[in-house]
């Protein structure tokens, strides 16, 4: 019975390397089809973990770099990551409007020079209340407004929480931008001003490049980055950890430098969502403007900027 | 001035005496007539305006939507509001000719094909203008492979497609017997035409079965388009209703909608009826009477649009909501407020002063008015789609300064007037080809009034 089980793992190890060597002599073929190639054994094991957690003992010879992770599928891109729900807590009282967020956002996704998926809006929400600078990016409601109206499908909600949009279907009819109580969306008006490697790319819903005229486009929650692990760009790009980002079935998120446990920090903190009230439900949530690591005033040099 | 109603004094006099015009002078009367210098110079026109909207819209298929002013907040702008407007005059052809119809008036006989010929075209043009607004409109084809249900627009495009055709049979069935009568003046028509009007008609042999028949297919169309119509203006106005938008989440907007698109339907036909019973002195057929009866019906519209009006603002003015309370100063006092006043008053207040009397409802008085209606209709749709879209919820900021308004390119002008004059040259196209006024009805309905 041992015997067995080892011989079908072996078998399993040496067909995967030798894919993984097929993709060593040729790029430019798919590294994951099938066929196998004889590799010369060394001589020389190396100690490994397999998947199923056991060590096992493999020639040096059949050791390959992993190639890149192809590019997910259409199909897969409208699926999402299983088990997962993504969220993102902003905290109002470490903002202080520098818009790093902004700017990492626009290069990462070769966004039109003008454009912003994320903005960073002076709010104040009576006259004598105190103004605070709030970052904004597409909710990612769980009740996506932008979704039920859309007469074509190409923007939709995915298993994970995501909103993505399918620029190779979108008809450009801005149903889904006038449905947005969050005006999050933003619409490539004329030809985007892109280099003409990336416009020359396929497009991807999860990258959301390259951007397409007559086609809407807004905040992706980095679907890429997350698919790999790694945070969404404002998250990183952002100094003061405004940006806290995690998996609500783990409950937890971080900013990069600090971790927490989501449902702790929203308790704690009393986070709340924009616009409750119209029932959208949204993925972001915000941490009010208390304690606040700077004043107000300190963003109002960097806003002029753009808000002539 | 006093000219003009002496003019119309002998045309009343003229009208006591149809009833006993003979059937060929009706024939000789209606059939349809070349055009004249002023015919020529107005298809001219009109031609010279589409051929300019399409030079634009030419450019803006080659550069994008970024030739138009259209920004991310104001991303609907004069594109809707005049597909709105279209939608809103095809309902007309349903008014005129089916509910008439079903409720056995009579009076309303020759202007029925009018009403149809202005929906006929009003729709046409409702559907090429919502491919002008899609940013990519080669993709249109997505609408049928990848629809799904539960959007409003796929509701509009079944809903418009199924109206286009009714409407189109509701003009077509009752043209065959007048094109039985067209086939006998083949010199008059020319060979083309000729050859047309045997194509589409020369199955009509107009026997007592054909007859049975069409009455029925009209009959079944005539209960078919109401609730069509009214289905294709609601939906319309849901595509606003359904969001969150201040000035768009409103429960009044179908019912509002539709009560605006019958006044302004028939805005267009009294100005259609006017400028024809002129052009092609229809006097005899075109009475005072008709303008008389249609004027009370103007004012009723009038009327019961005003009151959707203020069921629209009167309620949220008096809460003023922090969400709504901008746009609504935006609309009373603030920089839609000239529009926005013009609207109420052009557009209603001032035609059913004007209607109530019966000296306003004489046939130049109308045709004023019929023009204040429509006037006051299109910039009432331009009013309901900017005003909401340039305040959302959230402050319009990090985006360049020409994002926080809206006035049209000069391409946004150009198509739209472009498509306004196209839908003039179907309608007088279709009035060059066919009796404007059906020639069979007439002398059918002689017949049973003589007897």
């Amino acid at each position: 019975m041992e015997q067995e089980n080892n011989s079908r793992r072996d078998f399993l190890l040496t067909g995967l390397v030798a894919a993984g060597l097929v993709a060593g002599c040729t790029p430019n073929k798919d590294p994951f089809e099938a066929g196998a190639v004889e590799a010369k054994a060394s001589g020389k094991k190396v100690k490994l973990l397999s998947v199923d957690g056991e060590v096992i003992e493999v020639d040096e010879a059949f050791l390959k770099p992993v190639p890149h992770m192809p590019p997910v599928s259409n199909t897969e891109a409208r699926l999402g990551i299983p088990g997962k729900k993504f969220v993102m807590v902003i905290d109002l009282s470490r903002c202080k409007n520098l818009k790093k967020c902004q700017s990492a956002c626009n290069h990462a996704h070769d966004l039109n020079p003008g454009e912003n998926w994320i903005k960073v809006d002076p709010m104040q929400n009576a006259d004598h209340t105190a103004p605070y600078w709030e970052p904004t990016t597409c909710m990612h409601c769980d009740e996506p407004p932008c979704v039920k109206v859309c007469p074509v499908d190409a923007t939709f909600k995915r298993q994970d929480g995501i909103v993505l949009i399918d620029s190779d279907r979108c008809i450009g009819c801005r149903f889904c931008m006038a449905a947005c109580p969050y005006s999050t969306r933003v619409f490539n008006w004329g030809e985007p001003e892109i280099p003409a490697d990336v416009a020359a790319q396929p497009y991807s819903a999860e990258t959301s490049i390259p951007q397409k005229k007559g086609t809407v486009g807004k905040c992706d929650f980095c679907a890429d980055m997350t698919r790999m692990g790694m945070l969404p760009h404002c998250v990183s790009a952002c100094p003061n950890g405004v940006y806290a980002f995690g998996d609500l079935n783990e409950d937890s998120v971080t900013n990069g430098a600090e971790t927490f446990r989501f449902s702790d920090l929203i308790r704690d903190k009393a986070g709340y969502r924009l616009m409750e009230d119209l029932g959208t439900k949204p993925s972001v949530y915000y941490l009010p403007p208390v304690s606040r690591n700077f004043p107000f005033e300190s963003g109002l040099e960097n806003d002029k900027l753009q808000n002539k | 001035m006093e000219n003009l109603l002496v003019n119309e004094k002998i045309a009343d006099q003229e009208a006591t005496d149809a009833m006993a015009i003979a059937d060929e002078q009706i024939i000789a009367d209606l059939l349809p007539q070349k055009f004249g210098k002023w015919g020529k110079i107005w298809t001219g026109f009109l031609l010279a305006i589409c051929l300019l909207g399409m030079y634009a819209y030419y450019r803006q298929l080659r550069y994008g939507l970024i030739v138009t002013n259209m920004k991310d907040y104001v991303s609907w702008g004069i594109y809707i509001s005049n597909f709105v407007f279209f939608v809103a005059i095809s309902l007309v052809g349903s008014l005129i000719t089916a509910v008439f119809r079903l409720a056995n008036v009579h009076w309303s006989t020759p202007l029925t094909r009018i009403a149809e010929m202005i929906a006929v075209a009003a729709i046409i043009f409702a559907s090429l203008i919502i491919i002008v607004d899609m940013g990519s409109p080669e993709r249109f084809y997505n609408l049928f492979t990848h629809g799904r249900i539960q959007s409003p627009i796929i509701w509009d495009v079944i809903v418009i497609t199924t109206y286009f055709f009714i409407s189109i049979l509701l003009l077509f069935y009752p043209l065959l017997p007048d094109i039985k009568i067209l086939l006998r003046f083949k010199e008059r028509s020319g060979n083309a035409l000729h050859k047309f009007y045997n194509y589409i008609g020369s199955f009509w042999k107009g026997t007592p079965e054909q007859f049975k028949l069409s009455d029925k297919a009209i009959n079944i169309l005539c209960i078919t388009i109401i609730p069509v119509a009214f289905t294709i203006h609601t939906v319309t106005s849901w595509l606003f209703a359904t969001t969150y938008r201040p000035g768009w989440d409103s429960t009044n907007f179908g019912a509002y909608f539709i009560a605006g698109a019958f006044l302004v339907g028939s805005g267009s036909v009294v100005v259609a009826m006017y400028v024809f019973r002129k052009a092609y002195h229809l006097e005899k057929y075109i009475t005072e009477n008709h303008f008389e009866k249609l004027g009370r019906i103007v004012v009723l519209l009038a009327l019961l649009y005003l009151y959707f009006n203020v069921n629209e603002f009167l309620t949220p003015a008096f809460k003023m909501k922090e969400s709504e309370s901008a746009y609504l100063n935006g609309l009373f006092s603030g920089n839609f407020s000239p529009v926005f006043w013009f609207a109420i008053i052009i557009g209603m207040i001032l035609p059913i002063l004007i209607l109530v009397f019966k000296k306003g409802r004489k046939p130049l008085p109308m045709f004023i008015v019929g023009i204040m209606v429509v006037v006051g209709a299109w910039f009432k749709r331009y009013l309901i789609v900017t005003p909401t879209l340039l305040h959302p919820f959230l402050p319009m900021h990090d985006v360049p300064a020409s994002y926080r308004h809206y006035f049209p390119s000069w391409e946004e002008w150009a198509i739209t007037c472009g498509s306004l004059a196209g839908a003039l040259l179907i309608i007088t196209i279709l009035a060059r080809i066919f009796p404007i006024i059906p020639i069979q009805e007439t002398i059918t309905e002689q017949h049973e009034t003589v007897k």
